[in-house]
């Protein structure tokens, strides 16, 4: 086993706050007309795409932490805020008293979540910037997942949710680039250990 | 079967212990504890009615990483442990986890006659084809051309082909999972545990320091092109073309599990005696 300590470059300067509370989205302030069965499910599978991506951002915080990468691992523990402040607005306005059983048991069947970085990513030298690109892709996948929804034959409610969901996490993609302009981009070689865990004579 | 009993079902979260796993960043081992936890949630059982038995090396860490029973044991005899506690505890979920070092080079002969017997009990084995915890030297799946510091040119051994060896041996059920895919793992694990007897499941699940390249291996997985058979002969067939990448179930056969009518459980010490009296 590896568990190198080393602490991470990079990681000082300040960066752009993320949004975590947006403005109250037009959709509820919209008087409630009738929403279709459709509505609901797909608020559930919304809900649990961003309770995965918080759990997995939280699995990786940990991760770092153990590792001793606290940089990473406070980037990491604040993107897994955000995700779950998503998660929590998601329950506010669909008006749930509290989390819906049926997403708890969610299994993305064909493959991850859209907005969970893939497993297997971590370096234990990796720096915020990587952090970020992951984010990145991330923001950038759930665009694509909205906007398929959002062009597809769902009702029309669920198309509407889906465009507002795509728009907002286009501004996310937005986000995340401001924040990457703020720290510092990793050297060719970020991964080079002076005193790797290979046995060498 | 495993059966487990049903119970209001907990999250993947309750299954999770508060000890922080060590593990490098970016090893697969992570995926599988979810996959397990995972599965553990969606089979509605409850962590004090589940075993998780272990050997050593770092994917025999995972006992502790859950709120299940946990038994960390020996080098290469976690079947062994899993067996017995199986046999006298039908009621218990038993699980019994892994590396390729422990499963298939110390615990090989285990790993034998637990296919043979048939014991009703779920075999996870996480292979990165090196021993990690050791750091590094080759394992009986490793390629025989891996040059590393300390097989240099490579071992020149042909490797041992774990599924072959399961459906030779009689195991119940035979999959292969990926760790780049935690529910489809989850999945595998769910019906493993549900399925009756000996069930395998071999999980191709990178260890990023020793073998980095196995990073790749995400880019190689496919589902396997073909539906779980129940004949043996045809899954021999398959597994002669096989790439080593083809995940999903393999087998999933017929025979009936080792002493599958519940045994009844000594309930005084000198009944328990009174079985060792020749
Ligand atoms: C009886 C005995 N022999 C050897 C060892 C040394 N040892 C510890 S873990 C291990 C191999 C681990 O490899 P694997 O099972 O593949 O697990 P991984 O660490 O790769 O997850 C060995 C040989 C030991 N602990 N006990
Ligand atoms: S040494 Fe390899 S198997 Fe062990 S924790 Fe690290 S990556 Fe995983």
């Amino acid at each position: 086993m590896s568990s190198r300590k080393k602490p991470a470059r990079g990681t000082a300067k300040p960066v752009p706050k993320k949004r975590t509370s947006r403005p109250a989205p037009k959709r509820a302030a919209k008087p409630a007309a009738p929403r279709s069965g459709a509505y609901a499910d797909f608020m559930v599978q919304a809900y649990a795409m961003e309770n995965d991506a918080r759990d997995r951002y939280t699995e990786f915080a940990d991760q770092m932490e153990v590792h001793n990468n606290t940089a990473v691992a406070q980037l990491f523990r604040k993107l897994a805020r955000i995700e779950g402040l998503h998660a929590t607005r998601i329950v506010r306005e669909m008006g749930w008293r509290k989390p819906p059983a049926a997403a708890e048991a969610w299994m993305w069947r064909q493959s991850e979540a859209p907005e969970s970085v893939p497993p297997g990513e971590l370096h234990y030298l990796m720096q915020p910037w990587h952090a970020l690109e992951l984010a990145l892709a991330c923001e950038q996948r759930a665009v694509r997942f909205f906007t398929g929804i959002s062009g597809s034959t769902a009702p029309a409610d669920v198309k509407r949710i889906a465009r507002e969901m795509a728009a907002e996490e286009r501004e996310h993609v937005q986000l995340i680039r401001e924040w990457m302009k703020k720290v510092e981009k990793p050297d060719p070689g970020w991964d080079r250990d002076p005193d790797p865990s290979l046995y060498s004579e | 079967m495993n059966a487990p009993a049903q119970a209001a079902q907990l999250t993947p979260q309750k299954f999770k212990s508060d000890v922080k796993p060590v593990w490098c960043p970016g090893c697969g081992d992570y995926t599988v504890l979810s996959s397990i936890t995972k599965a553990l949630a969606a089979l509605a059982v409850r962590p004090e009615n589940v075993a998780v038995v272990s050997g050593i090396g770092c994917s025999s860490r995972i006992p502790a990483y859950t709120t299940c029973y946990g038994f960390h044991g020996v080098h290469g005899r976690a079947l062994a442990a899993a067996t017995g506690l199986k046999v006298a505890r039908p009621d218990l979920t038993v699980i019994a986890a892994g590396g390729d070092g422990d499963g298939y080079s110390i615990g090989g002969n285990h790993f034998l006659h637990a296919c043979r017997r048939n014991v009703d009990l779920t075999y996870i084995v996480m292979d990165n084809r090196v021993y990690g915890m050791t750091k590094g030297q080759p394992s009986p799946t490793t390629e025989p051309d891996w040059d590393s510091k300390l097989s240099p040119q490579g071992t020149g051994l042909r490797e041992f082909h774990p599924l072959v060896i399961a459906l030779a041996s009689g195991a119940n059920f035979i999959a292969r999972a990926t760790s780049s895919d935690p529910n489809g793992t989850a999945e595998l694990i769910v019906q493993a545990v549900r399925h009756p007897g000996f069930s395998f499941i071999e999980v191709l699940s990178p260890c990023v320091t020793f073998r980095p390249e196995q990073r790749t291996w995400k880019d190689r997985v496919h589902p396997a092109p073909v539906a779980p058979t129940d004949d043996p002969g045809r899954a021999a067939r398959r597994l002669m073309t096989d790439d080593g990448f083809n995940i999903g179930v393999l087998y999933a056969g017929h025979r009936k599990p080792y002493r599958t009518e519940q045994s009844a459980t000594p309930s005084s010490v000198a009944e328990l005696e009174a079985e060792f009296i020749l």
